[in-house]
Formats: structure tokens, C-alpha cells, sequence
């Protein structure tokens, strides 16, 4: 259990304080979660949807995590908005750390994260079509499979915890 | 990396106040510590204590000197007992290594808390890879040891028990007169050893009550400077160095001896233990009034550890509901008020501090959880400051949270 420093950029600093897209929007078409709270990390990804044009009419977030993960989160609805599902689908967590002014190391899983939020929602709004795209690639990407890893992690951890306190 | 630092900390200009309350991780070191340490870096005492000369001899005589007051402070026989080193990470270590290296053969159980500081628990996962049984003393929700287990597990086999006095994180006060009654009437020989940098100066620790054979001192914890620390090994104990070299004054660890920093540590003693009652109570007092204000003031607030007598005076350390650690600490020293969390975010892996686990919290408690420290330097108006501006911080994160799990 170390610690490494953390020196955030002003890009950080400033999506922090004043994030942008922030709360649950209330006419979402399709909203989706990533990571739990027992990850320390936890994100909600809402998103309105244009069904003709398959547009992201608007997107918001919310929020349980560090400054990394507010940051990511709130850039990554910024960048989506108005774009087409496919082009959205295309973010990938490299241009969102880029985006942001980078990462500290520590903290690309936010960036994961974030994308893969945004990728679940995407997920979600054509299984509740009914139709898959051809684009939309039938096994998880890779930021997918790290947001569910991490959840399996965190799931994980906490069982051993609960095993070990059970011993007692 | 660096240009973005330099603009995270000009982000803090303005800000109405500043309140340090980190002292678990560092501490700015009080002027007249360092009015008291810095003659010794050039003016006197500058030479050698082992080496034939003015200044060396003076520098002999400023560390006997201040070995001997930290010796009175806990109750040591000598000051022979007291033996100057880096700081509370190389003390543990020392205690560990020191003793398993001198009883070798003798047995390969090691008895330590759950809870300890990772100087404790990182060496002991060491020595487990070389065929150590190392085994940890559960704490209960208040991070109490549990006696009944350690009387059971305590055998012929044990070659040592180390238990902080007062936990660092949490601030549990341990009842280490009954650990050690329990461990030396299974067997005398068994080393007892315990961390008291969490409970020099804050609470009433007597070696003539308590005698355990080795104990760890940190200076930096009592507002000395960083980079020195003891560990006090009674006198008929015998461990080995855990480094080789010049053997100086310090018969325990090599290496010309550091006068300024043992002058500093000294005198940040005689701070804390010349009006000992006067400063616990006032640091007991602004406790109370920081976590009844945070208690009462802001909902889904857990307090982590024992509350009152059990304490350590100066030990605050919280859980915020819905609201993550390493967020609030920025928020918060934003406005001037410095903490640091227990959440995975501010560490390397996922997992969040373990003494929080260890008494029971989840993992989405522990991350929320800020640890405050006050001193004897911190007055009302820095705590109601830190009340201010804590519920409006927690306040703005919960609105990121928002309606996440219902």
C-alpha cells in the first residue's frame, strides 16, 4: 500500500471545481453505471438520445470518486455531446487522459472508467432497440473489460474481507 | 509534472485561513524548535561526538544530554536506553529485525496487531517469506486488541509481540499493561515491543508502569523534526544491528549522528511533557469540539475509533457517507484546511486502510474517511474555521454524487 504523488493538472483542477453536465437528467434515454462504491469509484453516465439520428442529444454525469474521476467524467459528456453513437463509441480513455491535459499513471483507470460508462450506456440504448449495429463490436472493449474487472476486484476484496471477519 | 504542482498550489491564493491537521503524515516544526536546533548546525557542538575535539565533545555532551531527557519523559532507567536513529520506520524495523536476528533458533512465531503502522506489517510479511509464522491480533469495531486471543495464541514458540500504544490511525489507546502481563507470564523471554510515537506526549506512558523491552519514538509526531526518531531498548535486552558501519555513539545503528535533529526531537519533548496536563487537555477539548461539530452537523458521518478516555487526545478521523476521500482532501485544502484520507484513491492498490477494515468498515466507509490531528498550537477559531468550511465541502461532493444508489 503505497502512495505516489499526485500532481494534477489546472485542466484537472478546474473540471473539479466546476464540472460541467453534472446530475441525473431526469429525461434520459438510457443511463448506465461503472465501478461501485467499494472501489472508491463509482460512475453513473446519462444520456439523450436522438433515436432517428442516433445522436447524443445531451449527456451528464454523476459521480463517487477522486478528482481524476470528476475530471474524466465530466470532459468525456463535453466530448460526446451531439456526436453520433458510432463516433462517440470511437473515444477512446487515451483521448480522454489526452483531453484533460494527462493523467498521473495511478489514475488512468479513471479515464477507463469513465469510457467505460459511456460505452455501457451505449450498449444498453440498442439492446433496448433490439438491433445491434454492425459497428458495435460483439465482445467488450477493452475499457469495458476493465471496468468490470475493477468491480470484480473490488467485489472480490470485499468478500475476503467478510470470509475473514467471519473466521472470528 | 512539476509546472502542474506549481498551478495547484497558486489554485490555493486567497484562501481565507490555513489550518494543518495532516500531523499523521508530516508537520511543520514550531519556531522555537528550530531556534533551539539551528546553533547546532554551524555554531556549536558541529563535530563528531566519538572524535577528539571541541566541537566533538560538545556534540558528545548535547546527546547525552538529550537522550537523558527523553529518557526521564518515559520513564527509562539510563540513558543508555535510548538510541537515536532515523525515525519511527527504521525504529520498527530495528524491534523486528533486531530481535529475530539475536533469537534465532528460539522459535518462529511473531504476534502483531492487525492495526499496526506498515513499518510493522511489511517486515513481518518479509520474514514470513523466510518461514516466520506471523500472526495478527484482531481488533474489535473501536480497534481494541482482543486479550482473550492473544492469551490463547501466546506460546513457547513466540519469539515476539508488537502493539502500538495508541494506534496512529484511529487513535486507539491499547491496554498494553494487560498484552504484556498476559505475554511475559506465558513466557519472560518473549520480546514485547510497542510503537508509542502516537503516545509520547499524549498520553501518561510510564516505562516503570508498562515495562516492555523495546519501544519506538518518533520525533516528527511530537513536532520535531523529521528524520529522527528512538528506539528504547531496556537495558538487559540484547538485539542485533540491522546495519553495519562506524559504531559511534549509538550502539545500534551506525553512521555519524545527527545533532541538530536530536536537539530538535529533545526539545519538541520538553514542549509537549513541560505543561503535559495543560496541552492534552487542550488538545482533548478542540477533539471533542471537531468531531461532536462534524457528528451533529452533517448527516452519514461515522466516527472511526473510540471516542472520551480512550482516545488519544489528538485523534479526529471520520467517515463520510456518499462522499470519497481523496476528493475531499483536495476540496478541502482548497480552502485552506489540510487532512489526508484512507481511501484507495490516495494509494497505489484498490484497497482502502487497513486499520479501517480491520474494525469493520466497508470499503465505500473507509474511503470516505479523513484523518485530523490537533496540537497544542490550534485554537478555537482554526477549528471553527475547519466546521465551516468541512460541511460545505462534504456538501458540494455529495451534489456530484447525487441520486447514484438510490
Amino acid at each position: 500500500m503505497s502512495r505516489s504523488p499526485l500532481p494534477y493538472n489546472p485542466k484537472i483542477l478546474e473540471l473539479f471545481r466546476n464540472p460541467k453536465n453534472l446530475g441525473r437528467m431526469d429525461d434520459a434515454t438510457v443511463s448506465a453505471v461503472a465501478g461501485n462504491p467499494s472501489c472508491g469509484d463509482m460512475i453513473t453516465f446519462y444520456l439523450k438520445i436522438d433515436d432517428e439520428s442516433e445522436a447524443i442529444v445531451k449527456a451528464s454525469f454523476e459521480s463517487y470518486g477522486c478528482a481524476a474521476n470528476i475530471a474524466t467524467s465530466s470532459i468525456l459528456t463535453e466530448m460526446v455531446k451531439g456526436k453520433k453513437l458510432y463516433d462517440a463509441w470511437q473515444t477512446s480513455w487515451k483521448t480522454v487522459a489526452k483531453e484533460v491535459g494527462g493523467l498521473p499513471t495511478v489514475k488512468f483507470h479513471c479515464g477507463i472508467l469513465a469510457v467505460g460508462a459511456l460505452r455501457r450506456a451505449i450498449r444498453q440504448y440498442y439492446k433496448i432497440r433490439g438491433h445491434t449495429p454492425e459497428w458495435l463490436p460483439n465482445e467488450p472493449t477493452f475499457e469495458e473489460k476493465q471496468a468490470l474487472e475493477e468491480e470484480e476486484l473490488a467485489k472480490m476484496l470485499s468478500k475476503r474481507m467478510i470470509e475473514f471477519e467471519g473466521e472470528g | 509534472m512539476v509546472e502542474s504542482v506549481r498551478e495547484l498550489i497558486k489554485a490555493h491564493e486567497g484562501v481565507e485561513r490555513e489550518v494543518y491537521l495532516d500531523f499523521e503524515n508530516s508537520a511543520p516544526v514550531p519556531e522555537e524548535v528550530v531556534r533551539e536546533m539551528l546553533p547546532y548546525f554551524n555554531v556549536k557542538a558541529y563535530g563528531n561526538p566519538t572524535l577528539t575535539n571541541k566541537p566533538g565533545w560538545e556534540a558528545y555532551e548535547t546527546i547525552i544530554s538529550s537522550a537523558k531527557k527523553i529518557a526521564q519523559y518515559i520513564g527509562a532507567k539510563s540513558l543508555e536506553e535510548i538510541n537515536f536513529l532515523p525515525g519511527e520506520t527504521e525504529a520498527n524495523n530495528l524491534a523486528i529485525l533486531g530481535t529475530v536476528y539475536k533469537r534465532k533458533g528460539q522459535g518462529n512465531k511473531i504476534i502483531i496487531s492487525e492495526i499496526e503502522p506498515l513499518s510493522i506489517i511489511h517486515v513481518c510479511k518479509m520474514l514470513e517469506k523466510s518461514g516466520f509464522r506471523v500472526e495478527k491480533i484482531p481488533v474489535d469495531g473501536e480497534g481494541f486488541i482482543n486479550l482473550e486471543w492473544l492469551k490463547e495464541k501466546v506460546d513457547n514458540n513466540t519469539i515476539m509481540v508488537s502493539v502500538s500504544s495508541v494506534n496512529n490511525e484511529i487513535g486507539t489507546i491499547q491496554p498494553i499493561r494487560e498484552a504484556l502481563d498476559i505475554v511475559k507470564s506465558k513466557k519472560g523471554e518473549i520480546i514485547f515491543h510497542t510503537d508509542i510515537s502516537d503516545a509520547y506526549g499524549r498520553i501518561d506512558f510510564d516505562l516503570s508502569r508498562i515495562p516492555v523491552d523495546l519501544a519506538t519514538i518518533s520525533s516528527y509526531k511530537i513536532l520535531g523534526p523529521r528524520g529522527i526518531g528512538a528506539l528504547y531498548v531496556r537495558e538487559d535486552v540484547k538485539i542485533e544491528r540491522i546495519l553495519e558501519g562506524q559504531i559511534g555513539t549509538q550502539k545500534l545503528w551506525p553512521g555519524i549522528e545527527n545533532t541538530p535533529l536530536i536537539v530538535g526531537f529533545s526539545k519538541a519533548s520538553e514542549l509537549a511533557f513541560e505543561n503535559f496536563e495543560q496541552n492534552i487537555n487542550h488538545m482533548r477539548r478542540l477533539r471533542d469540539k471537531l468531531i461532536d461539530g462534524i457528528l451533529n452537523g452533517i448527516s452519514g458521518t461515522l466516527l472511526n475509533g473510540p471516542s472520551g478516555g480512550k482516545r488519544s487526545p489528538d485523534n479526529v478521523n471520520i467517515s463520510f457517507l456518499k462522499c470519497e476521500g481523496e476528493s475531499l482532501t483536495i476540496e478541502l485544502s482548497l480552502k485552506g484546511v489540510y487532512v489526508s484520507s484512507g481511501s484507495a484513491c490516495t494509494r497505489r492498490a484498490l484497497q482502502p486502510s487497513h486499520v479501517l477494515t480491520a474494525i469493520g468498515r466497508r470499503f465505500e466507509e473507509a474511503h470516505g474517511s479523513i484523518l485530523m490531528k490537533v496540537t497544542r498550537y490550534h485554537t478555537d477559531e482554526d477549528v471553527d474555521y475547519v466546521l465551516k468550511a468541512i460541511p460545505a465541502a462534504v456538501d458540494r461532493l455529495r451534489k456530484i454524487y447525487g441520486s447514484m444508489g438510490g
